[in-house]
């Protein structure tokens, strides 16, 4: 999925004053705006959602037999027959003591079921994401040393294809290749969807049964997002490169190797780190279309199909959710930040 | 400054050392785990691919079809319906009988049955499945429609149940209620939250007993060796439906054979791409659906308060018939659903052989668009300078389409009509949008498709076009799909509800779609074919419902499932190839990744030099 992200590094804008004052002035600016970007999204999903085309009810009694009561006896449990500031107003209330509601479709808290799904989005996306963060760091470090080369050429190519290419095409793509089998390979090398087989033994091959049902939806991922961290490295290292205390460092007689690993990649990678962490609160949402494609029990299915009602209460609780875990991983990055370069927040 | 220094050459070395030590790892370790599966006594398995998962294992909760398709196979119900017509047997009840005025039912149970942890089946369980539904609104939310006529429910005798009823009822011998048994339900404490999924196996009394529950994953069901039924041939030890969330993922699924069946009606471009494929069986079946659109007739509540925007000329019966001539049915099968569909005009479909009607040579709007033209000429409809006709009372002849825009085959459709309009001077504009629901409620709409599956019962489709299904007030909640309300069609629903006679019954269902068709508010434009698709080399055989010619998903029962037989077993070893050939795939893909790592280490190493 392409992913919008920021690789703004947070504004050293209270870089002034020094000593422990600064940085607790810097952390509790922070605090405060997160805490605010939260408020505002569990606001605007309650309208956000309202505005979607379908009445839950009628989709979810659809060619059924329903009477009139039936439908209004759901109506009135829902609470959708209250006035729209009523429903706010209980919507609110909920959210800020922590009740987050009862999925209409399921009838169980939405909490559950996020906690259910939580974990699968977790494994393939985090282990995905990782894999595209080192890959794109390794093939961005080396397309900038080497810039202008055959290598860069090929590997910024192969990377900016393979980010424009869609996800959803992709995965099929994948699916009939390495699934079903095209030209020389064989059929059913990989399952062609969901994350444990019905036949998995235990223990050891039960992971193994988990590790097998990844690699397609792990590669199609990686494939697609690893780009933008090739990018992002290459760019920033190229602005180092050109800096004085490469020279010294050269000048040293450093060999070139150690020159890049030690003193220009640690200096580029600054920007990188926002980038990862923006992606890491991005983890939890998931990945509709990789997860969709290949039937993924996570979060990002879970949200596609509750759209599809909808299903009002589970789509506000992960829209705060996916939004509060956003927030928390660039809360994280900005506190990071000062260690990581003393020049911010001082 | 520098610990240690290592050159490219000896860090090479140790990365093809650990991508050697994986590899052999990934070779090895899925033999084995093949091995240990491969010597125990594997059962015959089913693999069904479905597209939804549950919404509840709960009966008085599920609504889905894929739930109310698994409760057919783990629980029994007071009646069954019969695989080949159709027609209403016997399951928990042997025999039944009512009184003459149709409000009193008794039902005669078998003596022998019992639940799948040996415990009797009696007329307790029946009485208590229903009366909990009469009395708890938690366990009335998915069929408390079943009930709503129910006066009490009393068992003189073991095996004898007794319904009385405020009013008749036609659906008495087609009670979509699974029947649960009292002494696992009767202790639970809230039914509009407790989902049945806690402890396995779910007792219950169907040809399956459901044993593994993987939500988003898999329902394991086993065949219950004790389910009273008699069959020929012992059939499948266990039926696995797995869940997929993507159509064409779920059609290379069975390409590879890690399905044995797909429940979903295949498109007409994935029938044919499997079509000829070996070890793969198509099934060509007549559909459930109905498939057609409804034109506005002027949206009204109950009290005839009139609302939306429906454009005024269409409350005119001819305008509506000269639209349906100007329509060609034929070539939509043809060339929207690559002739998997049947044309149609009936409201109910031709599977139902005994409610299905058919117009007179006389009544039939068929395809003619000089009489459409004729029609609107003689009514006055005049044409405009633009090519447009205006309407008598001077309203330019402007439609919209609303069409579900997530289905291709609707939307070519409403593209077909909206020529078709303009050559009988109706000026169509095709509206896909969404959710056509939001519309209908609203009336704002001029014509808008639709399309339900009918059950072998038809009531329900029926009751959705009185006049009493319209809405209370504007917009509100209403059963209605069509704005449809004639006084003469709401005397025969309630004929056809009180008779008891199911070929009276029949005639008058049959007269109320004339009346439907007639009136040309509610269009069926065609039956859309179920195609489905299974493993030849897995299922032997497989029952279909009506037979010949019905469909093995969403019958009404168990037959499919109950009745399929197993095909002969793959050689010995032949499961474990995907395996083997994962490992060899993984050893590959390994192998290349350590020659394009040693390549790049030997390009970066001159490049080093270079520098």
């Amino acid at each position: 999925m392409a992913q919008e992200t920021t690789t703004r590094p947070p504004a050293p804008a209270d870089a002034r004053g020094g000593g422990f004052g600064g940085t607790g002035r810097y952390l509790a600016g922070r605090l405060a705006s997160a805490a605010a970007s939260l408020l505002a999204v569990i606001v605007s999903a309650f309208f956000l959602f309202r505005v979607l085309p379908g009445d839950p009810v009628r989709a979810m009694t659809h060619g059924r037999a329903v009477s009139r009561e039936q439908l209004e006896a759901l109506r009135a449990e829902y609470g959708l027959d209250q006035p729209l500031w009523r429903q706010f107003a209980d919507y609110l209330f909920g959210m800020l003591s922590g009740d987050f509601g009862t999925s209409y479709q399921y009838r169980v808290p939405v909490t559950e079921l996020i906690a259910q799904r939580l974990a699968p989005t977790l494994l393939l996306v985090g282990t995905a994401t990782l894999i595209a963060a080192a890959l794109g760091l390794w093939l961005g470090t080396r397309a900038a040393w080497y810039r202008g080369g055959v290598g860069d050429r090929v590997n910024t190519g192969v990377a900016l294809t393979l980010w424009s290419v869609p996800t959803f095409w992709l995965g099929l793509l994948l699916i009939v290749v390495f699934a079903s089998g095209a030209g020389p390979l064989p059929s059913g090398l990989f399952p062609t969807g969901g994350m444990i087989s019905p036949q998995a033994p235990d223990g050891i091959g039960a992971a193994l049964d988990v590790l097998h049902h990844m690699v397609l939806p792990v590669t199609t991922f990686v494939a697609v997002v690893y780009a933008q961290y090739l990018m992002v490295m290459r760019s920033s290292l190229l602005d180092e490169m050109g800096s004085d205390y490469l020279v010294t460092a050269r000048a040293k007689g450093l060999r070139d190797d150690l020159v890049r690993r030690r003193h220009a990649v640690r200096n580029a990678l600054l920007p990188t780190v926002t980038l990862i962490f923006v992606n890491l609160g991005q983890v939890v949402a998931g990945t509709i279309l990789v997860e969709t494609v290949f039937s993924w029990p996570g979060l990002g299915s879970l949200f596609y199909e509750a759209l599809g009602v909808p299903d009002l209460p589970m789509v506000q609780a992960m829209f705060v959710f996916f939004s509060a875990s956003v927030i928390l991983m660039n809360l994280i990055a900005d506190l990071l930040y000062p260690l990581l370069d003393p020049r911010v927040g001082r | 400054m520098v610990a240690h220094r290592t050159t490219p050459a000896s860090r090479a070395r140790r990365y093809a050392a650990l991508l050697g030590a994986l590899a052999v790892l990934l070779l090895v370790t899925p033999l084995t785990a093949g091995g240990a599966s491969a010597e125990e006594d594997a059962p015959t398995t089913m693999t069904v691919a479905v597209a939804q998962t549950p919404d509840s294992l709960s009966p008085f909760l599920g609504q889905r079809l894929i739930t109310t398709n698994i409760y057919r196979l783990i629980y029994e119900h007071l009646t069954a319906y019969d695989q080949a017509t159709n027609e209403p047997i016997g399951a928990i009840a042997e025999s039944w009988e009512f009184s003459d005025d149709g409000l009193t039912w008794t039902y005669h149970l078998r003596e022998d049955l019992t639940w799948s942890d040996d415990q009797p089946l009696t007329a307790d369980d029946v009485v208590w499945t229903f009366t909990t539904m009469m009395e708890d609104e938690g366990a009335a939310t998915a069929n408390g429609n079943f009930v709503e006529n129910f006066e009490s429910v009393t068992a003189p005798d073991e095996h004898t149940v007794v319904i009385e009823l405020s009013q008749p009822q036609a659906t008495m011998l087609a009670l979509d209620v699974p029947i649960l048994p009292r002494h696992i339900w009767e202790n639970v404490e809230d039914y509009g939250a407790f989902h049945n999924d806690t402890e396995f196996p779910i007792v219950g009394s169907g040809p399956f007993i459901l044993t593994e529950y993987e939500p988003e994953q898999f329902i394991r069901l086993e065949a219950n060796p004790d389910y009273w039924r008699e069959r020929e041939t012992e059939g499948f030890d266990e039926i696995v439906f797995r869940f997929y969330t993507e159509q064409d993922a779920m059609v290379e699924a069975l390409r590879t054979g890690e399905v044995s069946l797909l429940t979903l009606p295949l498109t007409p471009a994935q029938a044919a791409s499997l079509e000829g494929e070996p070890n793969i069986a198509i099934n060509n079946a007549t559909g459930k659906r109905f498939f057609g659109f409804t034109i506005n007739p002027g949206a009204q509540t109950v009290d005839g308060e009139e609302f939306g925007d429906g454009h005024p000329a269409l409350r005119d019966q001819e305008v509506r018939t000269a639209i349906m001539h100007a329509i060609d049915r034929d070539a939509l099968v043809e060339r929207v659903e690559g002739g998997f569909a049947e044309a149609a005009h009936g409201y109910i479909p031709s599977r139902y052989d005994d409610y299905h009607w058919e117009p007179t040579d006389e009544q039939r709007i068929d395809y003619d668009p000089e009489l459409a033209n004729q029609i609107l000429d003689e009514a006055g409809y005049e044409t405009g300078d633009d090519g447009v006709r205006v309407s008598p009372d001077g309203d330019r002849m402007a439609l919209r389409i609303h069409v579900h825009a997530d289905r291709p085959n609707y939307v070519q459709t409403a593209d077909f009509l909206a020529q078709w309009l303009g050559e009988i001077g109706i000026e169509a504009e095709v509206l896909p949008v969404a959710e056509v629901g939001d519309a209908l409620t609203a009336g704002e709409y001029d014509l808008i498709f639709t399309g339900w599956n009918v059950n072998p019962d038809p009531d329900y489709v029926l009751a959705i076009h009185r006049c009493d299904a319209l809405p209370r007030e504007e917009g509100g909640s209403m059963q209605s799909d069509a704005y449809f309300c004639d006084e003469e069609y709401d005397e025969l629903y309630e004929r056809q509800a009180a008779e008891t006679d199911p070929a009276a019954r029949a005639e008058t269902v049959r007269q109320m779609q004339e009346i439907l068709y007639e009136s040309a508010v509610v269009n069926v434009l065609s039956y859309p074919n179920a195609v489905e698709a299974y493993r030849s080399d897995q299922i032997a055989s497989i029952q279909v419902q009506p037979d010949p010619g019905g469909n093995i998903w969403g019958q009404d029962g168990h037959w499919s499932f109950w009745s399929a037989q197993p095909a002969a077993p793959r050689p010995e070893g032949a499961g474990n190839s995907p395996l083997l050939w994962i490992g060899v795939g993984a050893a590959v893909v390994v192998a290349a990744g350590l020659g394009v790592l040693l390549w790049r280490r030997r390009s970066s190493a001159t490049a080093d030099d270079r520098e």
